[in-house]
């Protein structure tokens, strides 16, 4: 008995030994070059690039419009004859919804596949977790999302929105229409709680009260109390940052309380013509959206782009902002690499400063310092065809500020 | 209920044995089982890193941290009988003890790391991330934290009798409390997106494809180091206590043993092992968060296990790798479509290999046989047929 035991202990200790042997061999090196990124295969007469968006899992029903849009975008490019003379072939993979697996698909995208470039993500928490992996590999990613800002990766190109061409346009809106007390209502995760810190720090620099904070788990259908205490705070407008399906829920009760559009408006900054349709336009005629494009949105290239995406994927398809914004995401990149002559990641970067593309919500234009997109800012009304028309839009392209460094308000922020 | 009613491979004759055991191990058994070792670590020592790429190893190390988790879960569950819905609280508990320390020795002495001036707009690091700045303090407690909550929730539960599905569900609103918690102090755990972003591992850079390679070889060598303390844990007095306590808690306590210690050293046991796994899960996948912890998370874990083999040694393992790799292939394979598949393949073992993938190299040694199906408990006594599975 004692010889059976001391011999497994033997053999515990002999593979630790081997462990610890082997992990010498580990290299100590930190001048930072040790891992120069994988050059994109560009050897044949395609150029293979990278989707990464959920398929499955929660996120779905949002991610899969997006890779619709970006694969629109690729057939358009390919039809006109590609990128450098070479047909884009898209290589997909499924984030699942989970953030690890993005991190995972991502690496698989750089590293086995080669892409020159990957579109894709939708949360903040996925693109945290991919940013780690594109900044090791320098590989490029386009995230076509509006986000919380603070910020900016150089392999990130940030399509969507930052907060200064959403949000903050959003509560300059209210202010101009007289609100002077909010109640915050969001989804408890990052994007949210950030984007609600910073619309705290705007109320106290605007002289607007801040009556409420109330966050919900996601894909939370239980709301109930926090209607109610929405209801009796007597705050003139609603700023809602929830996200997916708790929507639903919300404006189911909201409606119940007997709370409308004329007696409290809410503003969502989550909310496009996709989810209207999920949610019901019943409960959401009215009620105001920030946004950078509706499906509403005047221009040629808007009724070329309504009309490409409703013939592919089916009349009743609406396109939204985030669609648009990584449809323009895959034609910027075209011109960015068009305008450099080559794949090569640290050129590319180099030539995006100053790309313009007039793109369905009109002329956005790549500010080449933050690698974010001037855009213009629109706040929307729910109609009740389920479409959302503009009230009130920028007038000119904002140039993107993820850290809201020319805002006096925003000093502690970041 | 016991656990009895529910499993479907239990004979229903627990024929209590005597203490004659240690000497039915004859030579040839424990031959067998030195040769399985070298078996296992030539192939991950030498075979894998030979023939995969510096990605699909990345992988490998990933799917063998899920499978130092499956090894506790087989012992708990397996063995035990404890349906722990909830290791993803302890591995969850390793992993981000581990992130702390490696994101405080990223940021380095005096500054803070990166998200908490994001989002708590701290002045100065809490009180309690403090100690993690420590390795001396960090590494034990990646598993000595988990074996500590287990132990306190174990020595609550079992004492009270408390098991079956109604320990599943403790267990698992456990793993979901957890993650509420992490989620709502975003100023100090990083909310939603976790502990990410995890550049150094005690001075390696772990963008370094080398220093990748030599977390993996951690990995499998720690994997190793736990089958044969899982193994040894089996064999011993202790384990046949623990497949009786499994099969009838009543007449263990009537034997004037007490079933709730048995149980709580499985499940301290079990929780350690999650937790290790969690901590070496940072350093090779370079990211912790809610996501991994939660009660889908903590599921899958079981998955793994129940498809592999739950009472047996390595089935676990093989189970747990073996799940996570078909979820990457098919995934890769059919983005569109591969949860539908996993989920086929669940029902397929489920329904026709209630005893997981183990059952098969049963099957077909019994039949070579001819032998009739032994009893519930001899089946894990070692044996001369059963070789180091």
């Amino acid at each position: 008995m004692t010889l059976i035991r001391g011999r497994r202990i033997l053999a515990g200790a002999m593979t630790l030994v081997a462990a610890a042997a082997l992990a010498a061999c580990g290299s100590k090196t930190t001048d930072g070059n040790t891992s120069a990124g994988v050059a994109a295969d560009v050897s044949g007469d395609t150029v293979k690039v990278g989707l990464l968006n959920s398929l499955s899992g929660t996120m779905a029903i949002s991610e899969v419009t997006v890779r619709d849009a970006i694969m629109l975008a690729i057939e358009e490019i390919n039809a006109a004859g590609g990128v450098l003379d070479k047909k884009i072939e898209p290589v997909g993979e499924d984030g699942a919804s989970d953030w690890p697996t993005f991190a995972e698909k991502a690496e698989k995208l750089i590293r086995e596949d080669r892409v020159a470039a990957v579109f894709g993500c939708w949360t903040s928490a996925s693109r945290k977790a991919v940013k780690p992996v594109f900044e090791k590999n320098k590989a490029l990613l386009f995230y076509p999302v509006q986000y919380e800002g603070l910020e900016q990766s150089p392999y990130i190109f940030y399509t969507g929105a930052t907060t200064n061409q959403q949000i903050v346009p959003g509560l300059d809106y209210l202010k101009a229409q007289g609100a002077t007390s909010l109640y915050l209502v969001g989804s408890d995760y990052v994007f949210p709680r950030t984007a609600n810190k910073i619309i705290k720090a705007y109320a106290e620099a605007n002289g607007m009260k801040v009556l409420g904070e109330d966050y919900a788990p996601l894909g939370s259908t239980e709301f109930g109390t926090i209607t109610n205490k929405v209801k009796s705070s007597g705050a003139d407008a609603v700023f809602n940052t929830l996200n997916g399906d708790s929507n639903v829920a919300f404006f189911k009760e909201y409606k119940s309380a007997g709370l409308t559009a004329d007696s409290m408006p809410v503003v969502s900054v989550s909310i496009a013509e996709e989810e209207v349709k999920s949610i019901g336009t019943q409960y959401l005629e009215g009620q105001l959206t920030a946004w950078n494009y509706y499906q509403t949105t005047p221009g040629a290239a808007n009724e070329k782009f309504v009309a490409a995406y409703k013939a592919k994927y089916g009349a009743d398809k609406p396109t939204s902002d985030p669609m648009e914004a990584a449809y323009v995401s895959v034609y910027l990149w075209k011109a960015m690499v068009e305008k450099a002559g080559t794949f090569d990641v640290e050129k590319v970067r180099e030539a995006s400063d100053g790309i313009t593309f007039e793109a369905p919500e009109g002329l956005v234009t790549v500010d080449g310092a933050t690698q974010h997109i001037a855009k213009t800012a629109r706040v929307g009304k729910v109609g009740a065809d389920g479409l959302i028309t503009e009230v009130w839009n920028s007038g000119e392209p904002i140039t993107p500020d993820p850290y809201l460094k020319s805002y006096p308000w925003a000093g502690g922020l970041s | 209920m016991t656990t009895v009613a529910r499993d479907p491979v239990a004979a229903t004759d627990p024929a209590p044995t005597p203490p004659t055991r240690p000497a039915a191990g004859p030579s040839r058994h424990r031959y067998r089982a030195a040769v399985g070792f070298a078996f296992g670590a030539a192939l991950l020592f030498a075979v894998a890193p030979l023939l995969l790429s510096d990605f699909r190893l990345s992988l490998l190390a990933k799917y063998l941290c899920v499978a130092m988790v499956a090894v506790g879960i087989g012992l708990a569950w397996g063995r035990g009988g404890m349906l722990t819905l909830g290791q993803g609280v302890f591995f969850g508990l390793g992993g981000y003890a581990m992130a702390m320390h490696l994101k405080l020795a990223d940021a380095g002495p005096g500054t803070m790391p990166d998200f908490m001036m994001l989002y708590g707009q701290l002045d100065e690091l809490p009180l309690w991330w403090r100690p993690f700045a420590s390795p001396w303090f960090a590494l034990p407690a990646t598993v000595l934290l988990p074996m500590a909550v287990a132990f306190v929730l174990g020595s609550l539960v079992f004492r009270r009798r408390v098991r079956g599905a109604y320990f599943a569900i403790l267990s698992q609103a456990l793993a979901a409390a957890m993650v509420i918690l992490l989620i709502g102090q975003q100023g100090t755990t990083g909310g939603t997106n976790g502990l990410t972003d995890i550049q150094g591992f005690f001075g390696y850079d772990l963008d370094d494809p080398v220093n990748q390679r030599m977390v993996y070889f951690i990995i499998a060598g720690t994997l190793l180091a736990l089958l044969a303390l899982a193994r040894h844990l089996m064999q011993s007095r202790y384990g046949e206590l623990l497949v009786a306590v499994r099969d009838s808690e009543e007449r263990v306590r009537f034997l004037g043993y007490d079933p709730a210690t048995v149980k709580l050293v499985a499940y301290v046991v079990a929780a350690g092992m999650a937790g290790l796994a969690g901590a070496l899960f940072v350093p090779a996948v370079g990211i912790i968060s809610p996501a991994l912890i939660g009660i889908v998370p903590s599921i899958e874990f079981v998955i793994g296990v129940a498809i592999g083999g739950r009472a047996t040694l390595l089935g676990p393992v093989l189970g747990a790798v073996a799940v996570a790799w078909a979820r990457t292939a098919l995934s890769e394979r059919f983005p569109g479509t591969w949860t539908y598949l996993q989920g086929l393949l669940f029902v397929v073992v489920v329904a026709f290999l209630p005893g997981g993938l183990a059952s098969l190299i049963g099957l077909a040694r019994r039949r070579d046989d001819g032998e009739p199906r032994p009893s519930r408990l001899s089946r894990f006594r070692p044996r001369r047929r059963e070789g180091a599975a």
